[in-house]
């Protein structure tokens, strides 16, 4: 049984095809990391995957079962979080506010509901804890060092106790030791059972907590197998074309 | 060298007093109650009963559209169509009610009309994409121009049968408090609380922040920005209606150039023009500062028309502040 398993998806834009008949599974508790040039497509699938656009053709399945997403919060519904590129947290906001955007909890008194500040903050503290950051749930997010930022995103995606988290570049904008720090985050995912689809240009972040290694070309996928039988040489091979496929 | 530590232990026992005076609305509120003090010593006329009544009154309309102006600029957009909605929703319950119509069948469809204008700014900038700047340039000149049709380019100072109801809403007071003013402070009460403790308030916060992040997290966003030109209009909607009541009359001039002010009252009040940051009470103190000023040139004996020199340096000043207090944090 896969997780997640995409078939047959493409995606086009007029006469442009983003995507082309890309077919790819990803089973539980599996780190698949999914490489690609720019350009490549990798963005396009990760915002269908995630339901902010819908494949021209194609289906998802989630646990085998066909699920179509017409925004995102259909695809949280599944199980499906994204911790994007640039983070896409609001810098005005809280940490926690940050946590739980757009699905702020909510109290009753009478006939009114409001935020309940106090309940939030304190779940945030504790996925914060939980991914061993320093992070303060009331702090500005302006504030905050790039590492504060990613423990900010990927507690967003622990919220909801997700079946799939896909990681769009997580370490392009953090220092080295950062980086150690999310790729052991990546690793207790795994171990928790959860899916994790890590997109990256790092070579070694890729081969060092990927099961399997997945390369987008052109808008086709070119390459689905497992990282221990393959190496960083063919990869970039078939990253830039000069292996054309395997 | 500071750690890390110490720069959190600073800012967690950072005493009140330095967490208020880092608020450009405490400031803004010093200044405007400087300016009162000043005014008192230095002029016989300024703490007289009457006097203050005016400031009161007079700020109030300011002060309502600015509630309305802070939701649409802490969203990231701006409305410049404010005060030609102001003149069409007076336009609106005067001329319906001088045909003839009763009063309260008549004020719900002000603010209809304000609505429209609102939805059509709202349905722009957010399902068509185009910048607010431009369309609300475009529903300034509109809005007016059908408050002429309407009128026939006539002034109208006959409200019909419940004429002095509607002088009494607008220019009545209960309790010597002039009503506006209950409406501004019921308005700036509800707001706050909205702004902070709903959804509603969280996502205009967030969307002005970054929109791209409120659109990828699953906000409505399109929804929202409809909802929010629509809120900013609704305020110029009931501001022109109690206007309307205030003036005794209506004509197509009334609430001309007033989006300037509106703005500049949010803006000192502590609005971000780049998004994400407003307050309602700023609204209404920025509101206050502006008028207090107006009345002091008056008072004083200096030219009004160094009026515009004096709310020019505040939004200058109110700016610059912002700016110091983004470099320090």
């Amino acid at each position: 049984m896969s997780r997640l398993s995409l078939h047959s998806i493409s995606k086009s834009y007029g006469a442009i095809q983003a995507l082309s008949r890309v077919s790819l599974a990803v089973e539980p508790g599996e780190v698949l990391g999914l490489m690609g040039d720019n350009g490549a497509g990798k963005s396009t699938l990760v915002k269908i995957i995630a339901g902010n656009f819908q494949p021209t053709n194609g289906e998802i399945r989630i646990d085998d079962q066909p699920a179509s997403f017409h925004n995102p919060r259909d695809a949280q519904r599944h199980g499906i979080e994204v911790v994007y590129q640039d983070l896409a947290l609001c810098d005005n906001l809280s940490a926690a506010s940050n946590v739980f955007l757009g699905r702020e909890t909510m109290r009753r008194l009478g006939p009114l509901r409001y935020i309940d500040y106090a309940s939030m903050n304190r779940v945030a503290a504790g996925l914060f804890r939980q991914l061993k950051s320093e992070t303060r749930p009331r702090d500005l997010v302006r504030r905050m060092s790039g590492g504060q930022r990613q423990a900010v995103a990927i507690a967003r995606t622990l919220l909801s106790e997700p079946k799939i988290v896909i990681m769009d570049e997580p370490t392009a904008a953090i220092s080295v030791r950062q980086v150690a720090e999310v790729l052991d985050v990546i690793r207790r995912l795994r171990d928790q059972g959860i899916s994790v689809v890590l997109i990256s240009h790092r070579m070694p972040d890729v081969f060092g907590v990927s099961d399997r290694i997945a390369v987008l070309r052109r808008g086709e996928l070119v390459c689905s197998k497992r990282a221990d039988r393959s190496s960083p040489e063919e990869v970039t091979g078939l990253i830039t074309g000069a292996i054309e496929a395997a | 060298m500071t750690t890390l530590e110490d720069v959190i232990a600073r800012s967690e026992h950072r005493s009140w007093l330095s967490r208020i005076s880092s608020q450009q609305l405490f400031w803004v509120f010093l200044a405007a109650v400087l300016a009162c003090l000043a005014l008192s010593i230095l002029t016989d006329s300024f703490a007289t009963e009457r006097n203050l009544f005016n400031v009161a009154r007079n700020f109030a309309f300011v002060g309502i559209i600015a509630i309305g102006m802070t939701a649409v600029i802490a969203s990231g957009g701006i409305d410049l169509s404010v005060g030609s909605t102001v003149v069409l929703s007076a336009m609106v319950i005067s001329s319906t009610m001088e045909a003839g119509m009763p009063f309260l069948l008549a004020a719900p469809l002000a603010p209809a009309a304000a609505l429209l204008v609102g939805l059509l700014n709202g349905a722009l900038v957010a399902y068509a994409g185009m910048p607010p700047f431009v369309v609300t340039l475009g529903t300034l000149s509109a809005a007016r121009s059908l408050a002429m049709v309407l009128s026939d380019n006539k002034m109208i100072w006959n409200f019909g049968p419940d004429h002095d109801l509607l002088i009494w809403v607008g220019g009545g007071s209960t309790l010597g408090i002039p009503h506006p003013l209950y409406v501004l402070a019921a308005l700036a009460l509800v707001m706050s609380l909205a702004f902070t403790w709903t959804r509603w308030g969280q996502h205009l916060f967030a969307i002005g922040s970054n929109e791209n992040a409120a659109l990828l997290t699953g906000i409505p966003v399109r929804r929202m920005k409809v909802s929010i030109y629509m809120f900013s209009a609704l305020t110029a909607g009931i501001a022109g209606i109690l206007m309307a009541g205030w003036l005794g009359s209506v004509t197509t001039n009334l609430g001309q150039a007033m989006e300037l002010t509106v703005i500049a009252a949010a803006v000192i009040g502590g609005a971000n023009l780049a998004g994400g940051e407003g307050n309602a009470l700023g609204a209404v103190v920025g509101a206050l500062l502006i008028e207090v000023i107006r009345n002091s040139l008056i008072l004083l004996g200096i030219s009004t028309f160094w009026q515009g020199m004096f709310i020019g340096t505040f939004i200058v000043v109110a700016v610059a502040f912002d700016r110091v207090r983004h470099f320090r944090s």
